[in-house]
């Protein structure tokens, strides 16, 4: 299977792709793709340099330009695109409608990924978006347990890619205003959830409560770990109850179903984290390419490599297993 | 400018259910979308007072639609999406899935949750058969006045999300399961207990947001009561209200009032708080610094 990595950086990219990685997936440093943070992404001579250094080397370079463009200004998604193609990335991926018939016609030799941000999560949704726009590959939003995954891929011809490690989505991508709600920023429209700008630290009597726009997303006592306060990863009360009522403070493992996601027709395993440090990337590179290279060989999986590397110490396999709903 | 009333979010009971409808029918909106948008689990429940709803609805003089779910997984799923092109009326697209089943000559509606953010995206489903479209309520007032110029452009009817907690992110995982440590397939039907959702607090009580199974609504009660001018200026052609318990005709009336210029903003808004047992009303989305703010107006001042 194809391991796709996150390129925050030009460096990040070579770190990438010297640690193994099949394909590297980066965006341009605007709000054309969902990792809009500051100091992140590239610019147009960093694109074509990435690209020829990954293409030197054998590797892949996917663009994201997967926010859905603002009404008024789609004149800037359609110059990432056009610019994708320049830069002689691979494929570009891309969520909005406009922008994937925009591409389709405009662009027809540009290879066309569907983001995880337009979450297609069934069979006839893939093949839709195959026949309308000419979709060769569609990120599987984080809502499918892996036997659902390979139902999928039993009636497509279209290849599916997964997230297999790193920050993970409660929600369904693409459909979720819980940040813009707080904060007025939000993943589909400027390509940030629950932005570093809108954070506030308070010392709360010895306590560290952690707020977002102003609303108390968890609170921690002096010595226990104070985790970013994503909001889908808060402490919130309903009725009786108190606790992480969507999802705990964790992130995505699934590097031990890679061999059931192999089975079920998986092509590629995505990797989340392009504002993560380029050793940070490369470290999870190396280990997920000797997983797949492992799985390939039929050797056993390596166990529990990237245990260390997970978000507040806890990870989960989420979605793949069905009692995670 | 016209009154929808959207789709029911909640679980509610089959007797429940069918008397508003029947509410409905008599209520002063033109327009009424039903169907089951949040759970495929709870549409059994209800599902054989769909057609009669209908019917009576249709009798009454309303445009009726159905709506489809939000989030299609399952093969059950698909086969209830595909079996909505033979129920009569205009279907409204929540997921795009449904697409895959609509025969391409037959109009189609757009619901608010499907990513309607740009013209480009507008005109696809324009020339797809899209005849009206619900904006999602993300949406800030230069996007909504540039989507309804071009909705004007091409004969698609522009709608925006009026009233009633906002529909903020569905998962695949459910919340209220979830809050009684069951998984989702294991549910008993914890959602109906909370026929308008369930409030979660911040932990310095503050209410925040409201559970629905897979689904996560605003705690607010989003409301364009101070908008209505400055939609209407922007050329959008309709009001969507999301149902809730209590006193539903009420609020369609005191909304009917305030199009019809017989109540103003101020008027309205406090109308909305009572009828709504008190729930914040917010309009940040539109014109706010975040979704969860709220433009108040205070009596005499301009709307």
């Amino acid at each position: 299977m194809e391991i796709v990595c996150p390129a925050g950086t030009p460096a990040s990219l070579r770190a990438a792709v010297k640690a193994g990685a099949h394909t590297v997936y980066c965006g341009f440093a605007d709000e054309t793709n969902a990792r809009n943070f500051p100091g992140l992404n590239f610019d147009r001579d960093e694109m074509r340099e990435g690209v020829k250094f990954a293409h030197d080397h054998g590797a892949k370079v996917l663009v994201a330009i997967n926010t859905y463009p603002r009404a008024g200004g789609e004149a800037i998604w359609h110059r990432a695109v056009a610019d994708a193609e320049a830069s002689g990335a691979d494929a570009v991926i891309l969520a909005d409608l406009g922008l994937l018939a925009y591409a389709a016609k405009h662009h027809p030799g540009l290879r066309r990924h569907l983001s995880v941000q337009a979450a297609a999560a069934n069979a006839d949704m893939l093949n839709f978006y195959a026949s309308e726009f000419g979709v060769k590959r569609v990120v599987l939003p984080r809502v499918l347990s892996v036997p659902e995954i390979a139902a999928i891929n039993a009636e497509t011809e279209v290849e599916t890619e997964v997230f297999v490690f790193g920050g993970l989505c409660v929600m369904a991508e693409g459909r979720c205003s819980l940040s813009s709600y707080a904060t007025g920023l939000s993943p589909n429209m400027n390509g940030v959830c629950s932005p570093a700008s809108h954070v506030e630290y308070h010392d709360d009597h010895g306590a560290l409560s952690a707020k977002l726009g102003g609303f108390t997303i968890h609170k921690v006592g002096a010595d226990e770990p104070a985790p970013y306060p994503t909001l889908c990863k808060g402490c919130f009360s309903a009725g009786d109850a108190t606790g992480h009522l969507f999802e705990d403070p964790v992130s995505l493992n699934a590097e031990k179903l890679i061999p059931q996601l192999a089975k079920a027709g998986v092509t590629a395993l995505k990797i989340e984290g392009r504002q993560r440090s380029r050793s940070y990337v490369a470290q999870v590179v190396r280990n997920f390419r000797a997983a797949v290279e492992a799985q390939a060989a039929g050797r056993p999986m390596p166990e529990g490599m990237l245990a260390q590397l997970t978000e507040g110490q806890a990870a989960t396999a989420g979605a793949y297993k069905k009692t995670w709903r | 400018m016209q009154l929808t009333v959207g789709p029911n979010q909640f679980f509610w009971k089959a007797d429940v259910w069918s008397d508003f409808y029947n509410q409905m029918a008599a209520a002063p909106v033109e327009r009424v979308v039903l169907g089951e948008l949040v759970c495929s689990k709870r549409l059994p429940f209800y599902q054989d007072h769909i057609p009669a709803a209908i019917e009576t609805l249709l009798e009454a003089g309303k445009e009726v639609a159905v709506t489809s779910l939000a989030l299609v997984t399952l093969k059950r799923e698909r086969k209830l999406t595909a079996e909505l092109v033979d129920a009569g009326v205009e279907v409204e697209v929540n997921d795009l899935t449904t697409l895959a089943y609509l025969p391409k000559d037959m109009p189609f509606s757009v619901g608010p949750l499907v990513n309607v953010y740009n013209e480009g995206t507008l005109a696809w489903l324009a020339d797809r058969g899209a005849t009206r479209i619900c904006l999602p309520p993300e949406l800030p007032l230069a996007s909504v006045t540039a989507l309804a110029a071009e909705g004007a452009k091409r004969g698609v009817t522009v709608e925006v999300w009026g009233h009633g907690r906002l529909p903020l992110a569905i998962s695949g995982r459910c919340y209220h399961a979830r809050l009684h440590k069951r998984t989702k397939d294991n549910c008993q039907f914890a959602c109906e207990d909370d026929p308008n959702g369930r409030t979660v607090r911040t932990l310095e009580d503050q209410p925040f947001l409201a559970m629905n199974g897979v689904q996560t609504l605003s705690d607010s009660c989003a409301s364009m009561a101070n908008q209505l001018e400055v939609l209407r200026d922007a050329g959008v052609n309709a009001l969507r209200l999301s149902p809730q318990t209590g006193d539903f005709p009420g609020v369609c009336q005191v909304w009917r009032n305030r199009i019809d210029g017989r109540i103003d903003a101020a008027a309205l808004s406090e109308r909305l708080e009572t009828l709504s047992g008190g729930m914040r009303l917010s309009d940040g989305f539109l014109t706010g610094a975040r979704g969860a703010d709220w433009s108040r107006k205070r009596e005499g001042e301009a709307a």
